[in-house]
């Protein structure tokens, strides 16, 4: 029940991570690639000493665009889904977009997002948007239309109105449904907004990489980019705490095996 | 049952119901063409049957829950069932978000009348099931039995006079089943019940009227009045004759189906 907080599930990735350090710097030193192709963990180190308010200002950049663009993305696929499911015109005019939205390849849309919306915040969050707004309302939907059958015939029988049937059964049966949806688009936020970043922007640990990269600043680039893993993992976890919280009820699994 | 929380008795005495001319066809198979089935007021009528004979579709009609079957369904005192039905399945429906005694008011939170009188009733109908100290348990912490108990004092929650009954005891161990039996007649003594089952024994245990529902198209048989009234004990020997001569009778009928 204590999932990854738990002390023996901690002590594993610890142990891993540790490995992989290890690995690294074996090739680092075996190999002798010079310090801007592969530096080794010690530069990557230093560079984020030398460099951690730079890091953290940009940092800062990104976290508002992939908890902004979450918490948009969410919101606006959860009423996508909620409208899809009681309003036919809706769900006539929205499941085509909806699936059109997965064949165009998002990315591609990226610098056209920066040129209508800039190079500020606005045309990150809208990436993350964009690539959030998928997962979160097909889940939704799909839990929303599942509700078990049994249970719509109890609410027929006990007179339910629309509303109350929505409220007490058909929301809170979808919510599953709308956790798993919340997980993934943890999972991909942080790709949105660092894509958006790349395209064009003043700002932002992926802005941050490139300019190192042009730079040659390679141990700069590694520093940033684990910075970024780190913001993705702990966004993800964090979530996915928080919907574990919300649907308690649903069967507990465990998370090394989410990752299928 | 002098306690007022626990009584189940509705202010009026419970109507009859009859079914005119039901129909069923699944394609070009007729299941049943021209049916018609009473329940007596106040009293148990168990329809017998192999399993997909149809007998779930006329307790549907009767709910108001069946959309692809035809036939009237009327009370004696010729209002409309609906909204004096109760209604109770194999599985329990519990909803697992909610705790046993929530799901014992979930008809009141439907429409909205929830009142100081729904908690005392809630209260007096888990304490005479048996159910006194679960009443904050989640259905996921009860086993098979309890929650059983939890859905039969939901079904008599909103004191409906009409009780539809789906083979409501069919997936609980034998000992449950016959503790369970025992209780519903005892609650359900003032109600107009329909209990669907497969099981001999217990619509003979139950009934008032036993009717045996057999054949494609399904026909019903004359009403059985055992002798004695409901529940009668399992060990009582002429039961025990009956109950063999009637799984003859459902054997050949399975039969008969079978080689068509």
């Amino acid at each position: 029940m204590n999932g990854y907080l738990g002390s023996r599930a901690l002590v594993r990735p610890i142990i891993v991570f540790a490995g992989l350090l290890a690995g690294w710097q074996a090739i680092v030193w075996a190999s002798g690639v010079p310090p801007y192709i592969l530096p080794g963990p010690a530069a990557v180190v230093a560079a984020f000493r030398k460099g951690a308010d730079l890091i953290a200002q940009n940092a800062g950049t990104t976290i508002v665009e992939i908890v902004a663009g979450f918490a948009i993305g969410a919101a606006v696929g959860a009423v996508s889904a909620l409208a899809m499911s009681y309003l036919r015109p809706a769900r006539r005019w929205l499941l085509p977009v909806l699936v059109v939205s997965q064949a165009v390849p998002v990315f591609a849309l990226a610098p056209v997002l920066t040129l209508w919306l800039g190079y500020g915040l606005e045309s990150k969050i809208a990436m993350a948007v964009l690539i959030i707004y998928f997962p979160v309302t097909a889940a939704f939907y799909d839990g929303l239309r599942r509700t078990e059958p049994g249970w719509m015939d109890l609410a027929h029988v006990m007179n339910a109105s629309r509303w109350a049937e929505l409220r007490h059964i058909r929301l809170p049966a979808a919510l599953p449904a709308l956790g798993s949806g919340l997980r993934v688009a943890a999972a991909v936020a942080p790709i949105g907004a660092v894509v958006g970043e790349w395209v064009g922007s003043s700002a932002g640990l992926g802005y941050l990489m490139l300019h190192a990269n042009a730079r040659v600043q390679t141990d700069l680039m590694f520093a940033a980019l684990f910075v970024l893993a780190i913001i993705g993992c702990v966004f993800y976890f964090t979530v996915d705490s928080a919907v574990r919280r919300l649907v308690p009820w649903q069967a507990e699994s465990h998370p090394e095996e989410e990752f299928r | 049952m002098t306690s007022p929380a626990a009584s189940v008795a509705s202010p009026s005495p419970p109507p009859g119901v009859s079914v005119r001319d039901a129909r069923l066809s699944y394609g070009d198979t007729l299941l049943f063409d021209g049916l018609a089935l009473d329940l007596a007021p106040g009293r148990w009528t168990c329809l017998l049957g192999p399993s997909g004979v149809g007998k779930t579709t006329l307790l549907r009609l009767i709910a108001g829950l069946e959309q692809g079957a035809d036939g009237q369904a009327t009370c004696g005192d010729g209002l409309p069932a609906h909204g004096r039905v109760a209604y109770m399945a194999q599985q329990d429906l519990l909803l697992p978000w909610l705790t046993l005694r929530e799901n014992l008011v979930l008809g009141s939170r439907l429409r909205g009348d929830r009142t100081r009188e729904t908690e005392a009733r809630a209260d007096g109908l888990l304490q005479e099931i048996g159910l006194g100290d679960s009443g904050s348990l989640f259905p996921r912490a009860c086993s098979g039995g309890m929650r059983q108990r939890a859905a039969l004092a939901r079904t008599l929650m909103d004191r409906r006079p009409i009780v539809l009954m789906d083979e409501p005891f069919s997936a609980l161990d034998a000992i449950t089943r016959l503790q369970l039996q025992d209780v519903a007649a005892r609650l359900l003594a003032d109600c107009t019940v329909l209990l669907v089952t497969h099981d001999p024994l217990e619509a003979l245990r139950l009934g008032h009227d036993i009717v045996v529902m057999t054949g494609r198209p399904a026909t019903l048989g004359a009403p059985i009045r055992p002798p004695a009234s409901p529940p009668r004990p399992a060990d009582d020997p002429t039961l025990i004759g009956e109950h063999a001569r009637l799984l003859g009778e459902l054997a050949r009928a399975g039969e008969e189906s079978a080689r068509r």
